[in-house]
């Protein structure tokens, strides 16, 4: 599954990165926690946060993820976008919380196997 | 710049010597309190690791252990020196920071256990899991600490 047809299944509002959907998302990781993130989330994951601000690109892009989901219409930071396109990490924004896309996704995921 | 070194030696007949064996040596400086700029010396670790043909999930063990460092010094310290090194078997990090120190280090390794202040833990950091995460992602890890001086980590990252 790309990120694209997650945009497209849960309506996320694509915020940066837009050349960069057709990349494979190979599963997934919710938190809000940096350290936590760096430490159990993999490469090629989409990562689901209300953290906006500028440090989750740096995360996001060490971390080799796919994507950034953020929950609750959170709106990213100014400088986190710029920093997005420039790191080449696609940042997605979502009406929904973390427990609700979080769900969607995994079936999503699960279901595409 | 070998090149013409080794045309030289051809010329005169000198035996070409073997290539250096640091693959990489170079430091960085980080800036304390700075979170704007948090993440940028591991970036560079990581891309020139990257360039080295060191491979992804070795990079990004590097990558892990050495943002942790970075932010820990962003969080607590005045100010640091990383020093990269990589050498034919290894990538050598060492962060060796100004700052407080810190005084229990066994106490700091605990996960969950954490100092940091309410505007560091807004922002999704403090959780108190970094130096596990160094400590989990690193082939070797040493930590030494004096207290009003700083504190000194080195992690080894082998490679084949
Ligand atoms: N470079 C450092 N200088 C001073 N204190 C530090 C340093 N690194 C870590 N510490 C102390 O160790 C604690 C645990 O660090 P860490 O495991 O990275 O978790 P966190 O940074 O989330 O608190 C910190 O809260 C801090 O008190
Ligand atoms: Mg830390």
């Amino acid at each position: 599954m790309k990120i694209e047809d997650l945009v497209q299944a849960l309506q996320l509002e694509v915020k940066c990165g837009k050349d960069y959907l057709n990349r494979e998302v190979t599963g997934g990781y919710t938190g809000d926690l940096l350290s936590d993130v760096m430490g159990n989330a993999r490469e090629g994951y989409i990562w689901i946060t209300r953290q906006v601000h500028q440090n989750i690109v740096a995360v996001a892009s060490l971390k080799e993820l796919a994507g950034i989901i953020l929950i609750n219409s959170c709106q990213p930071a100014p400088d986190t976008l710029e920093k997005a396109e420039a790191e080449k990490i696609p940042v997605m924004v979502s009406g929904l919380p973390a427990f609700e896309i979080s769900g969607q996704i995994y079936n999503l995921l699960t279901l595409a196997g | 710049m070998r090149k013409e070194l080794s045309d030289a030696c051809q010329k005169l007949k000198i035996p070409v010597g073997e290539p250096n064996q640091n693959l990489y040596n170079g430091s960085f400086t980080i800036e304390g309190g700075n979170f704007n700029c948090a993440g940028i010396v591991s970036t560079s670790i990581k891309s020139i690791l990257q360039k080295l043909g060191i491979p992804g999930d070795l990079v990004r063990k590097a990558a892990i252990v050495s943002y942790e460092a970075e932010i820990n010094v962003v969080s607590y310290a005045k100010k640091a020196v990383v020093n990269l090194m990589v050498v034919p078997g290894s990538v050598n990090i060492e962060v060796i920071d100004e700052g407080p120190g810190i005084p229990n280090i066994e106490l700091a390794m605990q996960e969950g256990w954490s100092t940091a202040d309410q505007r560091i833990r807004e922002m999704g950091f403090g959780a108190g899991m970094g130096l596990c995460n160094i400590k989990n992602y690193s082939d070797e890890f040493h930590i030494s600490s004096e207290i009003g001086k700083g504190t000194h980590l080195k992690m080894i990252i082998q490679t084949p």
